[in-house]
This record gives structure tokens, C-alpha cells and sequence, in this order.
């Protein structure tokens, strides 16, 4: 009998998560996207304020292919997806590993409201039953899915608006203590148009510039992924890179190198739409289970 | 001094001067956000509990604490009976103070009595104790329902979920700070 139980008793859940990663690459190569890899080390990670790079030999670990993969939508490859490893210090809880898998995709001449329903075709497809049990909830996957403004959703359940929330500091704990455990009950939710601040590399909304076009969904509670319409004007990109940047060093944290081969790319970039979605988090939601732990041949305290 | 970065399940530390427990921990980070850290923590005087959320770079005190290396000796209704080694002096510590140190304590398992303000009102366990399994049902090989783990009944009442493999009167080892089977003992 084997003696390392934790990692015996996963074997059911990593197959599972082998099926799901297979259903995933599937979908793509059906809907004509190019799989493609990009390094993991990198010279210089978005500088997002939030979002901690882990350095290795002089550059640093991607927090996220992004940039990469914007370079190649700048190149003229106008579908591509990729399954990989990032990685963000400091981050470990139930829904954390500082080392997770990513899967990202982008796609030209679409916007966030296209990738909604492209991103509900996935789930759809990846999950292979139409109803989840998710952690005692039944989870409808049936269409539509549920979308709700940030705006509305601060009204309807922290009780105050998104404007005052940000004015008061407490946007974040607001949306991990009232409107999260709220998204995604009884069917998918896409949270979307979030604050113009909260969005470094979003486009703004033509109709109301106080919000980008940005959406991230939940199921059951869990955040699954982030997605955007992009910007492709690369003076404001910059501009937003710089404020980001100043926030960092207000906040103590190590700088990033200003990512001036993707600014130039973006000049050539075709308007699109792009969204990472945590691999881990979605089997999680598919087999139900209550950890990260649960779903991962071996965590960072197994090793 | 900790840091919202060394916040866990088990951590004790001060607020308002009062000796408080984590009893539930996670992190949260809302899409782009700030890391946020969500815990439960428990009064360790009242039994009184509250929620609080805290961010990256705030700092905690330890609790105030002083410990005693005492071993335990028997249950008498909902206390817990304690001694000293050295002085033989005895004390008792009620059930809800113990939390779920409880679930280890076996006759003579050495322990750390907790004292604040020169009265008992925790112990902290060792982090891994061995104990013996008192009740599970036989694994039926060729089982089809596809189940990797079976609930066992420990010595001290404690219910637990345990691999297939291990049968009644084995003794395994339980890791204390998760609550959790760790390994079976060699005998």
C-alpha cells in the first residue's frame, strides 16, 4: 500500500484534471486557435501594483503570458491560447498556489461581450454535464448566465456605491466579504465593467469612460477568470504603466523594468479581447472540490 | 512582532491586550486587488469570537503567554485534568477552552498549559501525536464505489477520515495543527 497518502489518494482528481485539460485543448483546436508556449521567465512583468513577480536570475517569473501574447496578436497570429505555469509571490490560501496553472487565451476583432460567450461555450465544454454540485450549491450551467454590473452589485449587496467604496478604501474587502460569496450561486456569474482604475491594461467603455470593459467570472463563489477588451493605445498604456509603477514604489515594492518592447508592439496591435483563466480554480469547480490542495499532484509544503 | 504574512490557523496573538486564537484562516485576493487576510479568531479568555480581515503589512503582538510543560491525566466531566511534572501540582481546564486539543489528549501525552494572568486557559498539543484507531470498517478489496479515504474512530473519540488500508486497533499518526492523518506507525 502506499504510505504518501495525499498524494495516493489524488489519483482520481488528476485524472479528472487530465480530462478537463484535454476537453480544453479541444475546444481551441476546434474553434481554429493556435496553441503556443512563451518563456516563463521574463525581463519585465506588467507593472501591476497588486501583483507580485518572483525574481529569478536577474528577470522574473511571469505573473501571466500576457505580454507575450499580445506580442503575438501584434504579429499578425489573430487566435491563440496557452495552458502554463505563473507564478505571484506571497500568495497561499485554500484558492492560492504561488505556482498555478494558467490557461490564457486572445482573440482579434472581438470584445469582452464576444469572450463572455465564448467563455461560457468552454466551461460548457470542459464541465461535460450540465449541472454542478459545487460545495453543498447545484449550479445550473444552462444558458444565459447571470451578469451583473460592478456598480449593481455594490448596490445590491455591500449595502454602497463603487465610488464611495473606492473613495473609502474598501472596494477590495467589500468584494471579498459581500459580493463575492454572492457571484456565481445558482448559475455563472460574470461580474463586469469594473472601475476604470482597477483595469491597468483594459480599454475604457466608449459609453461611460468611469469603467473599462472588464469582466471576470465566478461559479460558486470562486473567481475563475479576468478578461478584457484591450488597450491598444500605446501612450496611454504607457501612462497607466507609469501610475502602476509609482503605486508599487509608494507601496515598498520591487520595481519592474518598463516593458518596452510590448509598448511598441501595441502600436501595431488589432483591436481584441483576451482572458486568463485559472486552471486549478475550474477543476476545483468541476470535482467539487473544497482546496487547491485537492486538485495538484503536490503543493508548495509537499515538496 | 508578526507580520498578516505569518497569519494561520493556530496562531495566537494579542489584540487589546487580550489573548486571542486563529481558529479559521484564508487569503483572498479579489481579481487585480489587494491580498487580503480573512480569519476567525477566538478570545481565548471569553470563548468570545470575531471575524477580521487584515491586509498585507500589518503587524500583530504574540499573545502574552506563558506555558507550563504539564502531562495529562483523565477527563472528569467537561474538565480536563492537568500536572505539573515537576511540582505535582494539578489543574483543570474545561472542554470549550481546550478547543480541538481535546481530540489528542491520551493519557500522560505531554502538553503545553497555557497561562495568562496566572490562569490556565489553553494547551497547545504537541504537532504530531500517535493514537490509536478504536472503530473502522474492514476495506472490502475490489471495492467498486471508487472511495479513497473511510471515516475511523479514534481513542479519544475523534473521528477522522483515514486511507482504506488501515484497520481497527493500528495505530497512526495525526498531524495536530490540520487535524489530519498523517501516517501509519510501523509496529
Amino acid at each position: 500500500m502506499p504510505e504518501n497518502w495525499p498524494l495516493a489518494r489524488r489519483c482520481r482528481a488528476l485524472a479528472e484534471r487530465s480530462a478537463i485539460f484535454s476537453r480544453v485543448r479541444s475546444f481551441f483546436q476546434e474553434k481554429g486557435y493556435l496553441e503556443v508556449e512563451t518563456p516563463f521567465r521574463i525581463p519585465a512583468p506588467a507593472p501591476e501594483a497588486q501583483i507580485d513577480a518572483i525574481p529569478a536570475a536577474g528577470w522574473f517569473l511571469q505573473t501571466s503570458p500576457e505580454l507575450c501574447m499580445k506580442r503575438m496578436l501584434a504579429a499578425g497570429y489573430p487566435r491563440i491560447f496557452q495552458i502554463c505555469r505563473c507564478w505571484r509571490e506571497g500568495e497561499r490560501g485554500t484558492r492560492h498556489l504561488g505556482e498555478f496553472t494558467m490557461l490564457e487565451w486572445y482573440r482579434a476583432e472581438a470584445d469582452y461581450l464576444f469572450l463572455m460567450e465564448e467563455t461560457e461555450a468552454l466551461v460548457t465544454a470542459a464541465a461535460s454535464t450540465p449541472k454542478l454540485c459545487y460545495r453543498g450549491l447545484s449550479i445550473d450551467l444552462s444558458l444565459p448566465w447571470e451578469r451583473i454590473t460592478v456598480a449593481d452589485a455594490f448596490e445590491l449587496h455591500a449595502g454602497t456605491s463603487v465610488s464611495e467604496a473606492l473613495e473609502a478604501g474598501t472596494f477590495d474587502e467589500l468584494m471579498v466579504e459581500h459580493i463575492e460569496p454572492q457571484m456565481g450561486i445558482a448559475r455563472p456569474t460574470f461580474l463586469y465593467d469594473y472601475p476604470a482604475s482597477c483595469s491597468a491594461l483594459a480599454r475604457l467603455k466608449k459609453s461611460d469612460p468611469t469603467v473599462a470593459e472588464r469582466f471576470e467570472l465566478y461559479i460558486g463563489g470562486l473567481e475563475i477568470a479576468n478578461a478584457f477588451s484591450e488597450l491598444t493605445d500605446p501612450v496611454e498604456q504607457r501612462s497607466r504603466f507609469e501610475a502602476e509603477a509609482s503605486e508599487r514604489a509608494s507601496l515598498g515594492k520591487l520595481p519592474y523594468p518598463m516593458p518596452e518592447k510590448f509598448l511598441s508592439a501595441l502600436t501595431r496591435m488589432p483591436d481584441a479581447s483576451g482572458i486568463a483563466l485559472g486552471l486549478d480554480r475550474l477543476v476545483m469547480v468541476l470535482l467539487d472540490a473544497g482546496s487547491i490542495d485537492e486538485v495538484v499532484a503536490f503543493t508548495p509544503e509537499e515538496l | 512582532m508578526y507580520t498578516a504574512a505569518d497569519l494561520r490557523k493556530g496562531l495566537k496573538i494579542a489584540i487589546d491586550n487580550e489573548p486571542y486564537i486563529i481558529t479559521a484562516f484564508d487569503f483572498a485576493k479579489p481579481g487585480k486587488g489587494q491580498a487580503l487576510y480573512r480569519t476567525k479568531l477566538k478570545n481565548m479568555i471569553t470563548g468570545s469570537t470575531l471575524d477580521r480581515t487584515y491586509r498585507s503589512g500589518e503587524t500583530f503582538e504574540p499573545a502574552n503567554l506563558d506555558d507550563r510543560k504539564m502531562q495529562y491525566l483523565y477527563k472528569e466531566d467537561d474538565h480536563y485534568c492537568f500536572m505539573d511534572n515537576d511540582t505535582f501540582e494539578q489543574i483543570h481546564i474545561n472542554e470549550a477552552a481546550l478547543g480541538d486539543a481535546k481530540n489528542y489528549l491520551i493519557d500522560n501525552l505531554a502538553v503545553e498549559v497555557l497561562i495568562f494572568r496566572e490562569k490556565a486557559i489553553g494547551v497547545d498539543v504537541p504537532n504530531f501525536v500517535n493514537l490509536r484507531v478504536t472503530q473502522t470498517d474492514p476495506w472490502v478489496k475490489g471495492d467498486t464505489s471508487g472511495s479513497d479515504s473511510k471515516p475511523a474512530t479514534l481513542e479519544t473519540g475523534y473521528v477522522l477520515r483515514v486511507p482504506p488500508f488501515i484497520e481497527e486497533g493500528e495505530l497512526i499518526t495525526i498531524d495536530t495543527r490540520t487535524g489530519e492523518y498523517s501516517t501509519r506507525v510501523k509496529g
